[in-house]
Parts: C-alpha cells; sequence; structure tokens
C-alpha cells in the first residue's frame, strides 16, 4: 500500500479528512523549504506537494508563477531537488507529492525520472499537463511506483472522470474553479456541485482533493463540508513563506496549517494546536 | 475569420487570441469588428514595442491589446497567458490560437482553414500551366506554412519550411526549433521544442516577431521526420538582404518573417533552371517591420 493510500486509511479511522499543503521547492531557497516543510508537518499536514518549477507553467497564477522563477533563476535542477527530498524524507513519514509539468519527466524519459523520484522518497505525482488520453507510457512507468495523480475540473465530462478516477491513484485532483492557482476570494456554488459530481462519478475508487483558490480556514471547512476527501492549499502557504522572516517560518507555517488543520477534523473535535503530527 | 464565425456559432461573446508580431492579432481584430463581438489580444512586451504599428492597429479596430511582461516577453508568453485567460473564462470565451500549435484540435484547425493557400498555389500554377518545382515559406508556428504544404504535399514539389536562425545557429540566439530542437511538451502539444537538457523551454531569439517562438506546430516535426519536408534557416542578416532585395527587385515590402522564405527562395533560385518554377509564400507584409529593419541596419539593434 502506498504512504499515500495508508494516509487517507488512517484518516478515515480517526474521522478525519486530508489536508494538503503546497510549496515551491527552492523558493526562496532551498533552506526555506525545508524548514516550511518542518512547519507543515509539525503543524499537521497529511500530505505535502512540493512544486518543482518550469519555465511555462501554464496552470498556475502570479504567486506560483514567480515563485517558480524565482526558484530556476537561483539554478534549480532536478538533481538538486531530489537530493532536497531525501533530506527531508528522512526527517518525516508525511507522503510527499511532486508537483510539476509534463515535460520535466519527458525530457529525462519517464522510467528514469520516476525511479529517481521513488527513490529519493516522493509517494506520488502531479502533472496539470498530462491529459489523461495521452499517458499510457507514463502509467507504465509509474505503476507500482508512485501514485499518478490526474486531475479534473468542474467542466469535466461524466465519462471523462470515470477515465481520469480510473487512471489516478493516491487520490484525484478536483481544480475547484475555472482559472489558474492563486488566492481567491470566497467558495463559488459550482464548485460545491463539482465536488458532488466528481464524487459521484469517481464511484469510491480514489479520493477527491480539492485545490486552486483554497486560502482560509473558512474554505477548507466548506470543501470539507460538500464531500472533498482532501483539501489543498497553496498560494497562500508561498504567500507565508513570502512574508516571513527567516527565523519565524516555521512556527509561522506550523500555526497556520494547524488552523487548516482542524477544519478537516469532522464531528466538532478541535486539535488544540497539539503537535500530534510530527 | 474561420475561427471567428466558429465561435460566433458556438455563442461565444468573447475572443482572445495571441500575437508575435501582429499580423494574427490584427486579422482577429478585423474579424472581430465585423462579427460585433469582443476581442483582446495577448502580446508579449517586447514585441508590442517592436510592432507598434499593429498594436495601433489593433487598437483602432476596437481590440484590447494585453503586453505580456512574464519570460520572454515573446509569443510563447503570449501563449501562456491566453491560455490561463481561457482556463479561467470557458465559459464565454474562446480561444482563437493563430499558429498551427497548441492543443488538438487547434493545429489541425488552423492547418485546415490555411490550406487556402496552397490551394490557390495550385488553382493559379494550373492556369499558368506550370509545373511546381519548390514551395517555400518561412516557420515560426508554422500556420502559413502547414497551409502552403499540406496541399502540395501529395505532388512531387520540392517542400522547403525556413526558420529564424537569429544570429546564427552556433551562437545559440536562434529561432531554429526543427533545425536544433529536441522532442518535449509544451503548450499542449508533443512536437520539437528549444529547450535545455532539463527540458526547460529556452529563450529564443529572431528579428522578426512572429518567428521568435521555441516551439513549432506539431505536424511540422512529423513532416520533417517523415523526410517530406526539408526545413532550412536564415540569419537575420540574411532576412534583411532579402527583406531589400525583394523590396528594391520587385517593389514587395515583404514582412520579416516571410523575408526568410525569400532569402531561402534566392538559393532555390540558383541552382534552379529559367524555365523550373519557385513559389514563396509572403505571409505578411512589411510596413510594420520598416523601423526596426532602419534600427538594424542603423547598427542599433539593442537585443
Amino acid at each position: 500500500m502506498s504512504r499515500i493510500k495508508r494516509k487517507f486509511a488512517e484518516l478515515a479511522d480517526g474521522n478525519q479528512k486530508a489536508l494538503i499543503a503546497y510549496i515551491m521547492s527552492g523558493y526562496p531557497d532551498e533552506k526555506a523549504t525545508v524548514a516550511a516543510v518542518s512547519g507543515l508537518v509539525r503543524g499537521g499536514a497529511d500530505i505535502i506537494e512540493l512544486g518543482f518549477p518550469f519555465s511555462d507553467p501554464l496552470a498556475d497564477g502570479p504567486v506560483i508563477q514567480n515563485a517558480g522563477t524565482a526558484s530556476l533563476e537561483r539554478g534549480a535542477k532536478t538533481g538538486r531537488f531530489f537530493a532536497m527530498v531525501k533530506k527531508i524524507r528522512r526527517q518525516t513519514d508525511t507522503p510527499l507529492v511532486l508537483m510539476t509539468y509534463t515535460n520535466i519527466l519527458y525530457q529525462k524519459g519517464y522510467p528514469e525520472f520516476i525511479a529517481e523520484a521513488k527513490e529519493s522518497g516522493i509517494d506520488g505525482v502531479i502533472l496539470p499537463d498530462m491529459p489523461v488520453e495521452e499517458s499510457a507510457e507514463y502509467l507504465r512507468s509509474a505503476r507500482g511506483m508512485v501514485d499518478t495523480i490526474f486531475l479534473a475540473s468542474p467542466n469535466t465530462a461524466k465519462a471523462r472522470i470515470r477515465e481520469i478516477a480510473g487512471a489516478s491513484s493516491g487520490f484525484l485532483y478536483l481544480v475547484a474553479v475555472y482559472g489558474t492557482t492563486g488566492v481567491r476570494a470566497g467558495v463559488k456554488d459550482y464548485t460545491i456541485r463539482a465536488i458532488r459530481r466528481t464524487k459521484r462519478h469517481a464511484g469510491g475508487s480514489v479520493p477527491v482533493g480539492v485545490g486552486f483558490g483554497v486560502s482560509t480556514p473558512g474554505d477548507v471547512r466548506r470543501y470539507v463540508r460538500a464531500g472533498a476527501d482532501a483539501v489543498i492549499v497553496g498560494s497562500a502557504f508561498l504567500r507565508l513563506v513570502e512574508s516571513t522572516p527567516r527565523g519565524r517560518l516555521e512556527a509561522e507555517v506550523a500555526s497556520f496549517t494547524r488552523s487548516l488543520k482542524k477544519e478537516t477534523v469532522l464531528g466538532s473535535v478541535k486539535l488544540t494546536g497539539s503537535d500530534s503530527k510530527c | 475569420m474561420g475561427q471567428a464565425l466558429l465561435a460566433r456559432r458556438m455563442k461565444k461573446k468573447r475572443i482572445i487570441a495571441e500575437t508575435g508580431a501582429g499580423q494574427h492579432g490584427v486579422a482577429t481584430a478585423m474579424a472581430c469588428a465585423a462579427l460585433g463581438m469582443e476581442a483582446e489580444v495577448y502580446m508579449g512586451h517586447k514585441d508590442t514595442v517592436r510592432q507598434k504599428l499593429n498594436v495601433f492597429r489593433m487598437n483602432m479596430l476596437g481590440s484590447k491589446v494585453n503586453p505580456v511582461r512574464s519570460g520572454s516577453m515573446t509569443l510563447k508568453d503570449a501563449i501562456n497567458e491566453a491560455i490561463r485567460d481561457w482556463i479561467t473564462n470557458v465559459g464565454d470565451t474562446y480561444y482563437l490560437l493563430g499558429s498551427a500549435v497548441g492543443p488538438h484540435p487547434y493545429p489541425v484547425m488552423v492547418r485546415d482553414f490555411q490550406s487556402v493557400i496552397g490551394r490557390e498555389i495550385k488553382s493559379q500554377m494550373r492556369k499558368i500551366n506550370r509545373s511546381l518545382d519548390s514551395v517555400i515559406a518561412c516557420v515560426g508556428g508554422g500556420s502559413n506554412a502547414i497551409g502552403t504544404f499540406y496541399p502540395l504535399a501529395g505532388t512531387d514539389a520540392e517542400i522547403i519550411g525556413v526558420e529564424a536562425a537569429g544570429r546564427g545557429l552556433g551562437s545559440g540566439l536562434h529561432s531554429a526549433t526543427l533545425s536544433a530542437g529536441s522532442t518535449g511538451v509544451l503548450h499542449g502539444m508533443m512536437t520539437y521544442l528549444l529547450q535545455d537538457g532539463e527540458g526547460q523551454i529556452a529563450e529564443t531569439h529572431s528579428i522578426s516577431a512572429g518567428l521568435d517562438y521555441p516551439g513549432v506546430g506539431p505536424e511540422h516535426s512529423y513532416l520533417k521526420e517523415k523526410g517530406r519536408v526539408k526545413y532550412h534557416s536564415a540569419t537575420d542578416a540574411e532576412a534583411v538582404d532579402a527583406f531589400l532585395l525583394l523590396t528594391r527587385t520587385e517593389g514587395i515590402i515583404p514582412a520579416l518573417e516571410s523575408a526568410h522564405a525569400v532569402a531561402e527562395a534566392a538559393k532555390v533560385a540558383g541552382r534552379r533552371k529559367r524555365s523550373e518554377s519557385v513559389v514563396v509564400t509572403l505571409s505578411g507584409r512589411g510596413d510594420k517591420d520598416v523601423e526596426v529593419v532602419q534600427n538594424y541596419l542603423d547598427g542599433n539593434v539593442k537585443d
């Protein structure tokens, strides 16, 4: 059983949903990433997504675009990224998911890239520009190695949701809004409907995580109530990384994570800021 | 115009487009003015400066031009921004992609609409009762070229696509994707790309904004691998020479993009007999480029 699958099983036993946190690796530098990851773990993030930058991140809004550009300008390379993941893996058993774009894997070769990712401690991969129709070679390389997390959107047709759910392992990533990643105000009714639809058509084969534009504890609460199995927060963490002095980064990230995590605990049990997930 | 009519049939209210040199932006703006639709055009900031005449044209036609300041601030980044707009406003917006690139069905649809060029060449050659020996077009994303080549692929004609070699293929400052690139995935297509060993897309250079793109339409990649089309390149200097050559000998001021094809045509004509015919697609007019050429000749080129 993959680390991600095991995590969802544990959470179900504890009557909890998953909080998934995204940060861009190497932004503003590697030390900050490691500190932020420690904060995420201490604050109770169930799964951590690490972004690896691509020169042309089509699915990303300005916050993640800028973070990616800065990381590339500092010389981000896949080799250094994997070395950092190894370091993080020694400190935590939290599932780690890589989010990047197809060409990064394609250049190295899917089997070679995935073997290296697995060896460094990556448990799953998200490629926003990998259409399920073109994924056969990628899926073959990933089978038994890492989970493959595909994306669906609020206007994905029923039959295609089934196909995406069939190709997805770990979880299925439902894009909450029409648009790119980034902080947005409020929760759209169509997103709530999309969560129910996607859950229905995925038919319980894989958990459904909701991301893009999720930034506050209130957002997390509404998506959990609508039936999401996981809620993904990204740009809000990057903003925090940007605005927090280095010395306080880990503590601030932990505290924000805690405020989000408590909304994923069902049945009014409140976590009281314990570091139980360490 | 074909895509604009399609958008109207799909009941989309708003049209967005990307443009490099501005020709496609102007065409989109014209179509939208004629059909009474709202148009917004994404254009790299660098291109809005070097092709400002076309920016003015688009504004006159009632379109909004959004300068794009991310990445290399050229065509690639304009496409990125247009795709981001599209996924945000997909309900009421049609993305009128101008080149034969992007996700399916764009490369095929753009090719089919542009195929009027190749069909016209065929019919004109029939009318003057001449065989077609060589046909040449410039390739950035490759829409005018694929529209030229596709109807002629079944003939015996020699077919040549000309990419932008910028300051030379060895300089690293060029946009010659098929001549110097490798396979990869960008903008929803698998095709030849200019990229580094890690899969990061390279910055490109060409004196012509319309060819300044690190990818190429996937059908060109196919035609290259199949061996049906030869892909050559012309440098900035060769393009400017050809620009002046055609201007002085024919009184036609070609777009700098098309001037790359003219440069190749001059070479091909040298080895052809008088009785043989060489056809060059002039994909755009050069009035937009007069200032760029003037600066180039004055030695004021900044990049």
